[in-house]
């Protein structure tokens, strides 16, 4: 257990974080094959720099700000350090709908497709979860909802996969699933970024109920915090915010889980407070994971997605072990 | 403020857990709720906090229905302290005291000087000024329950419902926290307690509620409510009110066959 003398004042630790997230942002925008710098000279450069750097920071930004926030956001409504965003299944629903535009050849006629896809997938998902679990009724009921709507649609992604009678297709499937920010279009970051913002303006009104829900759920009710109203807003800006974001970059893990851990000592345990901390601390991390992406050499052929696994699985582990340590008698 | 019910059903999963309760809580006086195991306090005071649904009868807080209280006004006068005392994440105790300003705070706004005082008063009549840097997981659980029980002072409640307040407790917090409880009541509020200790019922309530299967068998000063004969019935047990050296106390032999 951390002692709270490491826990700096609200507004320091936010305003720091906030610099660290503008910096990444700018690294991100600065840094690539072509060299360093904001515009190299000429057209090219131009061109370079507002159709491939732009959107790839822009869309670090947003969706690490989307995964770490959701991801303290479940974590504290569902009181648990465990939790993270794929699971109430809206990330599987969204990589259901981009899986099956790929299937069924709508990707070809049209480019966005894919990311109409994801988001329809994801809306479906969130009805779903909501249809399952119901509005009122605690945690257990909503995570349960949420491994029934992710158990279907990893059971459809593997029929698509299966039926998919086009190599080429199947390949576009699964390297969609690894989630990456190469290659995404300026229109992309259009499409998604105004969903991931709502999505995150909801997920940010949480605080003070996540604060009270730190005593349980009647002495949350009892100081004037609405259940239905909390849980309502929880699945809404998770499925717009994880939604959108899973839409246009596939599945990228572990952000949501390891953010909000990392930070939760220097925010005093605070799950209020913890939100934004995450929003900057996720948008921090995919940004320079990004760029590292792009600097190291033998890492240039890796998908984001498979870069916050490959660091994401060794943390779990470490995670469980100090749980165990925890327990020990 | 008065909290009242009357005539008040509730039913948990189908099952008629109150089976028409009346009661009140009134202001400058301290009411406890006392019963066996199961008999439906918890029950009864989560209804009168509003956290329950009730099928039948009455709950008014200051002559209003309860229902008819918005939720967010409801908690700037009526604090619950459940029985349960979990703290989720490991919060300093200040912090956890400091959520007891919720429904007085809006959205980003941060701790007002009213805030501040509230909580200093709290932390100061719960003797837990040594204990407000820690983590509150890390404290024992009777310095836990003074920290929660600090937390719904904060709120500044008229009425204060608390569930086994005292549960837990050394001798000396307990009879602290129930000094502090009859003049937090003689500054005009009301307090609504559980208890199971009989002893302090009789010593520090003005008035006692004695639940028995969802009904209540008697209500009353804790002379008229705590004789022989109701506590054989609500309790099975041989015992009785004494006052011993000015003392009121319920001194209890042993268990009925």
């Amino acid at each position: 257990m951390t002692a709270p003398a490491a826990t700096l004042a609200p507004g320091r630790l936010l305003a720091g974080l906030a610099g660290l997230a503008f910096l990444a942002f700018a690294l991100s925008l600065a840094v690539g094959p072509s060299g360093f710098g904001f515009g190299p000279p000429g057209e090219a450069g131009s061109l370079i720099f507002w159709e491939i750097r732009l959107p790839r920071a822009l869309l670090g930004a947003l969706v690490g700000a989307t995964l770490g926030l959701a991801g303290a956001a479940l974590q504290g409504y569902l009181r648990n350090p465990l939790a993270e965003p794929s699971l109430i299944g809206i990330s599987g629903g969204a990589a259901l709908g981009a899986v099956l535009a790929i299937h069924l050849g709508i990707t070809q006629a049209l480019a966005l497709a894919l990311p109409l896809g994801g988001l329809l997938g994801a809306c479906i998902a969130m009805l779903a979860v909501v249809a399952l679990a119901g509005l009122h009724g605690g945690p257990i009921t909503l995570i349960l909802a949420g491994l029934a709507v992710s158990a279907t649609t990893t059971a459809l992604i593997s029929l698509a996969l299966n039926l998919s009678r086009n190599p080429f297709a199947s390949i576009e499937m699964v390297y969609w699933m690894m989630g990456s920010l190469a290659d995404r279009s300026l229109t992309q970051a259009w499409l998604s970024g105004p969903l991931m913002l709502i999505g995150m303006g909801l997920l940010l009104l949480l605080g003070r109920a996540l604060d009270a829900l730190s005593l349980g759920e009647d002495a949350a009710v009892s100081l004037g915090i609405d259940a239905r109203r909390t849980r309502l807003t929880l699945v809404a800006g998770t499925a717009l915010s994880v939604g959108a974001a899973t839409a246009v970059t596939g599945i990228i893990g572990f952000v949501g889980l390891l953010v909000p851990h990392a930070l939760r000592a220097l925010t005093g345990h605070r799950p209020g407070l913890l939100l934004p901390a995450s929003l900057f601390g996720g948008a921090i991390l995919v940004l320079l994971a990004d760029v590292a992406l792009r600097l190291v050499e033998p890492w240039a052929d890796l998908r984001i997605g498979v870069l916050t696994a490959l660091f994401g699985a060794p943390f779990f582990i470490w995670l469980v072990l100090k749980t165990r340590r925890e327990l020990a008698p | 403020m008065k909290l009242e019910a009357r005539g008040l059903r509730v039913h948990l999963q189908r099952r008629e857990v109150l089976k028409g309760v009346d009661l009140a809580a009134a202001a400058g006086e301290l009411t406890a709720v006392i019963g066996a195991n199961g008999a439906g306090k918890t029950t009864l005071l989560r209804t009168l906090s509003g956290l329950l649904p009730f099928s039948a009868g009455e709950a008014r807080l200051d002559q209003r229905p309860l229902r008819a209280w918005p939720r967010a006004e409801l908690a700037r006068c009526l604090a619950y302290l459940p029985q349960e005392r979990t703290v989720h994440w490991g919060l300093s105790a200040r912090a956890v005291v400091a959520l007891g300003r919720l429904p007085h705070q809006t959205l980003g706004q941060g701790e007002t000087a009213a805030d501040r005082a509230a909580i200093e008063a709290a932390i100061a009549a719960m003797d837990i000024d040594a204990l407000i840097a820690r983590p509150v997981l890390e404290l024992s659980g009777g310095e836990r329950a003074r920290v929660l029980l600090a937390r719904a002072l904060a709120q500044e409640p008229q009425v204060l419902v608390a569930d086994e307040p005292v549960a837990g407790l050394d001798p000396a917090h307990q009879l602290a926290l129930f000094h502090h409880l009859r003049v937090f009541a003689a500054s005009g509020r009301s307090v609504l307690i559980a208890l199971h200790d009989l002893a302090l019922a009789a010593r520090f309530c003005h008035k006692i509620v004695l639940l028995k299967a969802g009904a209540a068998l008697t209500s009353g000063p804790p002379a008229e409510v705590l004789t022989r004969e109701h506590l054989a019935s609500a309790y099975a047990i041989r015992a009785e009110y004494r006052t011993i050296d000015g003392i009121a106390t319920v001194l209890s032999r042993d268990g009925l066959p």
